[in-house]
């Protein structure tokens, strides 16, 4: 065989290798779909979506779990949202030059966005639950999912921000106006979408969040609702943990019902994070 | 006082409320690395009084909630260490193979398909991924290795290496995507197949920027938590055998807090002290990845 043939069937057994490995990701993505449903279809019914859990598996439900994400989520979303757009805004839109404090704050950013989840879990337990004795309530599984979602935001509403053209900013300071009523007239209802967008993501990031919510103490079994923020939770993912640790196989079935519910939560948040962007992406041409 | 409550005094006084709302917004990530850092220091601190650091680098036991107490933390690392290195060896061939296909063979339409399919496995909740390691590939395994154990290193290990695969794949493709395509056209030029020029040409060029991705992905695979809680057991180990139940450092911490070990005990401290180990390590790889990223962004400005 010569050279040339010898190289071009490299070039071919190395092609088949790489589509190989691309394949093996979808193949264990389909498999997981397949096997989670497989489990936990039969599961899902109205009675499993109204009841608390319970010591029989059978008679066990969702019902404080999935309240219990529902405020967790809105709870973290009006706290993550303003401060995350807040920060990005300052550090795209009122930094001139970038000076030392700038540079600091970024380079933190970059960093709080790598550390574990579970390190923000001992944050929370440190400050939230001990310091300001808020116990293990919704406010501190709320602010503890803020903090740990924030760098997301900020990155994304920088990302964003960037996107809006410069002769924007620079029209709306001609005619007079001030820089926040710039930023907050012209830039940011521009780059709104591309924000939202960001937050959703960060925040179907937080939906499956279990590790910071156990460290800071969030009860694995709740059978009443939370009527204040003060109150215990449990959250979808805890649930879900606390029934896979169970010998029975009863609790299994169970939850990979509770997985479903809250794939399609996640489903939910992505596929509006996608319409948005996809929106986004038509509407505005300059 | 009148010129004082004028329209331009009083825009000029609510700017400075807004600068100084949106400088708290953003100084707000420093009060949480600060935050992280005390909370983690004062505990690991207290721990150190009671506990030497000796002990604590070279012991080879981890028993703080037995009666007789051993903290030598190097059973957790090992078993953290052996976790994430089964991770990495699926993470980075498969990877690699990935970013290289979608960035140097496939069709453009091929890549918008799969590449946000991938991106879907990132976005799974890592608890989905322990009940999978636990009841689907465990059993799986087993009907291969008959010495496996129910819990065991291996079987989160490849389930968190396919969580972590589309993070390698992404960021090594994006790195490959911005080596310069004259480079490419140049090798093709003197006769070179895709082969070569992806492994002589495009991965060489785009390597700083990959091992960027690596170290990224080791720093991942090191703080995951649920697959290993779930499915690697809690039976910290100063071991590098894959088959036999371990703990990884994460799956302590979330064991102690699921107990009612009271706060204040030497017990509750462990956390904080094994907190601070999985901080410095996490930290060091971000930084190093850090590094990595920007020597490859210079190299192409």
């Amino acid at each position: 065989m010569n050279r040339l043939a010898y190289n071009k069937l490299v070039d071919r057994f190395f092609k088949l290798a790489a589509l190989a490995a691309t394949i093996v990701g979808l193949v264990f993505l389909f498999t997981l779909v397949w096997d989670i449903a497989h489990d936990g279809a039969g599961r899902i019914s109205w009675s499993f979506l109204t009841s608390f859990p319970s010591r029989r598996p059978e008679r066990a439900g969702i019902l404080s779990a999935l309240v219990g994400t529902i405020w967790i989520m809105g709870l973290t979303a009006v706290f993550a949202f303003p401060i995350g757009v807040g920060a990005g805004v300052y550090l795209e839109e009122y930094t001139k030059k970038k000076n030392l404090i700038t540079r600091l704050i970024e380079i933190n950013i970059a960093n709080l966005a790598g550390v574990p989840s579970i390190i923000y879990g001992l944050l929370g337990l440190g400050i939230f639950v001990r310091a300001l004795s808020l116990e293990r309530s919704l406010l501190t599984g709320a602010l503890t999912l803020t903090l740990l979602i924030l760098p997301i935001i900020i990155i994304s509403t920088r990302e964003a921000l960037k996107a809006v053209p410069f002769s924007i900013r620079e029209a709306s300071y001609a005619l007079g106006a001030t820089r926040w009523q710039t930023t907050y007239r012209q830039v940011l209802p521009v780059a709104l979408p591309g924000i939202l967008t960001g937050t959703i993501l960060a925040l179907s990031r937080a939906i499956g969040e279990t590790a910071p919510l156990i460290t800071i103490g969030a009860l694995t079994y709740i059978a009443f609702l939370p009527e204040s923020v003060f109150d215990p939770f449990t959250v979808l993912p805890i649930q879900i943990f606390n029934w896979v640790s169970r010998p029975q196989k009863g609790f299994a079935v169970n939850a990979a019902a509770a997985i479903i519910v809250l794939l399609v939560l996640t489903l939910i948040l992505n596929s509006i994070a996608i319409y948005l962007r996809h929106r986004f992406q038509r509407r505005i041409r300059w | 006082m009148k010129s004082f409550l004028d329209r331009r005094s009083r825009q000029r006084i609510f700017e400075r409320g807004i600068h100084a709302a949106l400088l708290l917004c953003a100084s707000l990530s420093i009060f949480t690395t600060i935050g992280i850092i005390l909370a983690l220091f004062f505990e690991t601190f207290d721990f150190f009084k009671e506990v030497s650091i000796i002990e604590f680098l070279t012991d080879t036991q981890w028993t703080p909630l037995f009666v007789d107490k051993h903290f030598g933390i190097l059973s957790l690392v090992a078993g953290t260490f052996i976790v994430s290195l089964i991770a990495m060896c699926v993470a980075i061939p498969l990877g690699i193979l990935c970013a290289i296909y979608l960035s140097e063979y496939s069709s453009p339409r091929f890549r918008e398909v799969v590449k946000p399919i991938l991106e879907v496995l990132a976005g799974i909740p890592t608890v989905v991924y322990g009940y999978f390691a636990l009841l689907f590939v465990t059993p799986l395994l087993k009907s291969f290795i008959p010495g496996l154990s129910g819990f065991n290193a291996l079987s989160p290990g490849i389930v968190m290496g396919i969580m972590i695969l589309p993070m390698v794949s992404s960021m090594s493709e994006d790195a490959m995507h911005a080596v310069p395509s004259s480079l490419r056209e140049g090798a093709y030029a003197l006769g070179a197949t895709r082969f070569q020029v992806a492994t002589k040409v495009v991965v060489p060029a785009a390597l700083s920027g990959i091992m960027s991705s690596f170290v990224l992905a080791v720093s991942r695979a090191v703080g995951e938590t649920m697959i290993v809680t779930i499915a690697a057991g809690q039976q910290p180990r100063f071991s590098l055998n894959p088959l036999v139940p371990i703990e990884t450092i994460t799956a302590y911490i979330v064991q102690v807090s699921l107990g009612d070990t009271p706060a204040g005990t030497i017990e509750h401290k462990t956390i904080f002290a094994a907190g601070m180990t999985l901080f410095i390590f996490t930290l060091a790889l971000n930084l190093i990845s850090n590094w990595l990223k920007e020597r490859f962004r210079e190299e192409y400005r």
